[in-house]
């Protein structure tokens, strides 16, 4: 077997500081299957996370900027980097990370750049600045997984094509409140989602986006990951999964030797949806959470197209100083309004009035 | 004029090899590879024939693999290319009408030896490309224009029967229990999990009140038969030997509504009244009945058809377990389309190769004791093609 490298920096990185955002509209399953006439008799997926009329991707994600900052305690103009990832970007050219940036106070002297990469664009960017701070090109860089997910309507991606995201500030391992202690990518070109140029909602290949897609890569990314750091299920006390639905996780952390406790915490999909590019990076600021100092976290995202980001991170003693300083996860999937399809299709741009 | 049936030679014809992918979504397998890797098996079987004629059994290659021509381009990539090569399509029904074209080749003494493969290729596509690809078998300008799949006409039909047969909801569950316990023991079944009566009764809807265990699953796959001239048998084949019997195949109006009873499956009746004639037997005589059970109300108008039960019965013979491998007449004994898989115009030439099994006695669990005559039907459509073929040993035993 081919002897990988997995990423490590010269100089040791880590979470300065972390938050969510999770809008606070929801759309029960049940409210789509009545009006798709779906069949309701089994289970249905819970509900999901709606972006409100005057919400999108930069909005979003200023807000979880702004907690993540409120955790880090840094000027905001140290910031080196501003790199948000995400399917549902406002616009196709002009950034949205030079608008967070700016509304942050992290301009002038700045990167500032979108990334794609379906759902695991956010943990790319995230890669990108483990580069960057661990090279010591910069201090500070900030990586934003964040969506306002589509789906046809009618699709069964609609049931839970949700809205929210993360931030994360990478910085210093000495400031950090959790540290990035290494991370492996697996990546192949495998078409099981996509949404090409000007179309609104993306296609899938049905059960193919399952087993060859999302399956395939993450096993592939996290078994290595483990097994080049000597590292098992039992050696972590979470482990997060990038969410399409409730079952792939579970499916997939049975499949690593993960327990369901090991993943409880982090699995957000029955209450907001699946949040695409922000989707396990929410979880993980839910696990962030709860988690007391030392605890080993295994996360693993899962990117359409396709590939798989993998992170081991282990808390600090400065998670649990500073993390009351913003809105836990759980607090705003506990703020919530029921939304009904008609109001849900008005936020969300469903209706074409010409 | 009315033209008696009477072969025109009278040696036998041979299959000497047979051969057949498991079914499935195939995702990493391309059409020509699924077809070689049943051609290869079937040779594999018999490797000193070379085939002097092949015919390929395929309904949605041209839709959804873009590909025409398969008779040549599988030939070459089967490493026979300068081979008489083309495609027979005739929807769910491709695979026993190609398996009749080399059956005439061979019975004419033009060619000694012929290669018979049904392959389809369905999951590089999903949703309405596929629905629509589907639909094709319809009467596309009074039907498919209106909307119909085939998934529609078979609720149509199983609400009607179920109606003027006064039988309850659950009638042709039996069909499906029986398909899926079949399934459960075959290697190259798609599903191999048996299923209980309470499964079927909660099952979603697809086209009510054709639910998902009613329906069969469209599945990649591919399966081959080696056929000689009796006179051409190679001195070292090692599984018995099967003859095919009996051969026919009749046509009807496309159009459901066409049909003059659409509860009737008017080619399945004709189809298998010719082909008991040739061999000179009657229902009784049919050890197995590898029917099309793309749906159940399939299986039940298929039995009716062929004779093993009266106008409105034939869901009883799945409720008594007449179907079942020890039953009076075993169905679907590998599963059949519903747990087997269904791959479209490969389900002919599929059901032949099953058969051929149970008739060497190398059917493993799935085996009918002591099958001596076995009969495959495959229909294309609701049954506007209806091809029958009789097996049996070439050596009484």
């Amino acid at each position: 077997m081919q002897e990988h490298n997995i990423l490590k920096p010269i100089r040791t990185v880590g979470i300065v500081g972390y938050g969510a955002y999770i809008p606070r509209y929801r759309l029960p399953a049940r409210e789509v299957a009545r009006v798709w006439k779906a069949d309701t008799s089994g289970s249905l997926p819970g509900e999901k996370a709606v972006a409100g009329l005057d919400e999108d991707v930069i909005t979003m994600s200023i807000e979880a900027a702004r907690n993540a900052l409120a955790r880090a305690m840094i000027d905001p103009a140290k910031i080196r980097a501003v790199w948000v990832g995400s399917e549902s970007h406002p616009y196709a050219v002009k950034p949205t990370s030079t608008v967070v940036a700016e509304a942050i106070g992290a301009v002038p002297n700045t990167q500032a750049a979108d990334w794609e990469f379906a759902c695991k664009a956010g943990t790319e960017a995230m890669q990108a600045a483990i580069g960057f701070v661990g090279s010591g090109m910069a201090n500070y860089a900030l990586s934003i997984g964040m969506d306002t997910a589509q789906g046809r309507p009618g699709d069964a991606l609609e049931y839970t094509a949700g809205a929210g995201g993360a931030a994360y500030l990478l910085g210093p391992a000495e400031e950090a409140m959790a540290i990035i202690e290494a991370s492996f990518s697996f990546t192949t070109d495998t078409p099981d989602f996509f949404r090409r140029a000007n179309e609104k909602y993306p296609e899938h290949g049905e059960r193919f986006t399952g087993e060859p897609a999302y399956f395939k890569h993450i096993n592939a990314a996290a078994q290595e990951l483990l097994q080049a750091t000597g590292t098992t299920p039992e050696d972590y006390t979470f482990a997060v999964f990038h969410q399409p639905n409730d079952k792939f996780p579970r499916r997939v952390a049975a499949s690593l030797g993960f327990r369901p406790e090991q993943i409880e915490a982090g699995l957000l999909v029955p209450w907001i949806g699946n949040t695409y590019a922000g989707s396990a990076l929410v979880g993980l600021t839910a696990v962030l959470d709860v988690a007391e100092p030392g605890d080993k976290i295994l996360l693993v995202s899962y990117g359409s197209g396709a590939g798989s980001d993998a992170f081991i991170i282990q808390t600090t003693q400065a998670l649990v100083n500073r993390r009351n300083q913003a809105p836990g996860t759980k607090e705003y999937i506990e703020r919530r309004t029921e939304i009904d399809y008609a109001t849900y299709s008005r936020y969300r741009g469903k209706l074409t009035m010409k | 004029m009315i033209m008696s049936i009477k072969m025109n030679s009278n040696h036998d014809i041979v299959i000497v090899g047979v051969g057949m992918t498991p079914l499935g979504e195939h995702w990493d397998l391309s059409i020509r590879e699924l077809a070689l890797q049943a051609i290869s098996a079937a040779r594999a079987e018999a490797p000193e024939i070379l085939p002097q004629a092949f015919y390929v059994a395929n309904m949605l290659a041209p839709a959804l693999s873009r590909q025409s021509q398969l008779g040549a381009l599988l030939a070459d990539f089967a490493g026979l290319r300068g081979i008489e090569a083309l495609t027979v399509e005739a929807a769910g029904a491709s695979g026993g009408a190609a398996l009749r074209q080399a059956f005439l080749a061979l019975k004419s003494g033009m060619v000694q030896s012929a290669l018979v493969v049904g392959v389809e290729k369905v999951t590089d596509r999903v949703g309405a490309e596929v629905d629509a690809a589907m639909a094709t078998m319809t009467d596309a300008d009074y039907e498919a224009v209106q909307g119909i799949t085939p998934t529609a006409q078979a609720a149509l039909l199983m609400r009607r029967y179920l109606h003027e047969n006064g039988a309850p909801q659950d009638a042709l569950a039996g069909f499906s229990l029986n398909a899926h316990a079949n399934g459960a023991t075959n290697p190259f079944a798609m599903f191999q999990k048996a299923i209980r009566l309470d499964q079927y009764i909660k099952a979603p809807m697809v086209s009510d009140p054709v639910n998902m265990f009613d329906a069969s699953p469209i599945a990649d796959g591919a399966a081959a038969l080696l056929l000689v001239n009796a006179d051409s048998i190679p001195s070292n084949v090692d599984n018995p030997l099967v003859k095919i019997t009996a051969s026919a195949t009749s046509s009807s109006a496309v159009a459901l509504h066409d049909q003059p009873d659409p509860l009737v499956i008017n080619a399945a009746v004709v189809s298998t009244r010719k082909a008991l004639e040739q061999a000179n037997l009657t229902p009784d005589d049919i050890d197995i009945f590898e029917l099309h059970d793309a749906f159940t109300i399939i299986s039940a108008l298929s039995l009716e058809a062929a004779g093993f039960a009266d106008r409105g019965e034939g869901w009883k013979l799945a409720a008594d377990g007449a179907i079942a491998l020890d039953g009076k007449i075993p169905i679907s004994t590998f599963g059949g389309s519903k747990a087997r898989g269904e791959a479209g115009g490969a389900t002919g030439v599929i059901q032949i190769v099953e058969l051929v099994r149970q008739l060497q006695g190398l059917a493993g669990k799935n085996q009918v004791t002591g099958a001596k005559i076995g009969m495959a039907q495959c229909l294309g459509g609701i049954g506007a093609t209806a091809v029958t073929h009789i097996l049996t040993r070439l050596h009484g035993q």
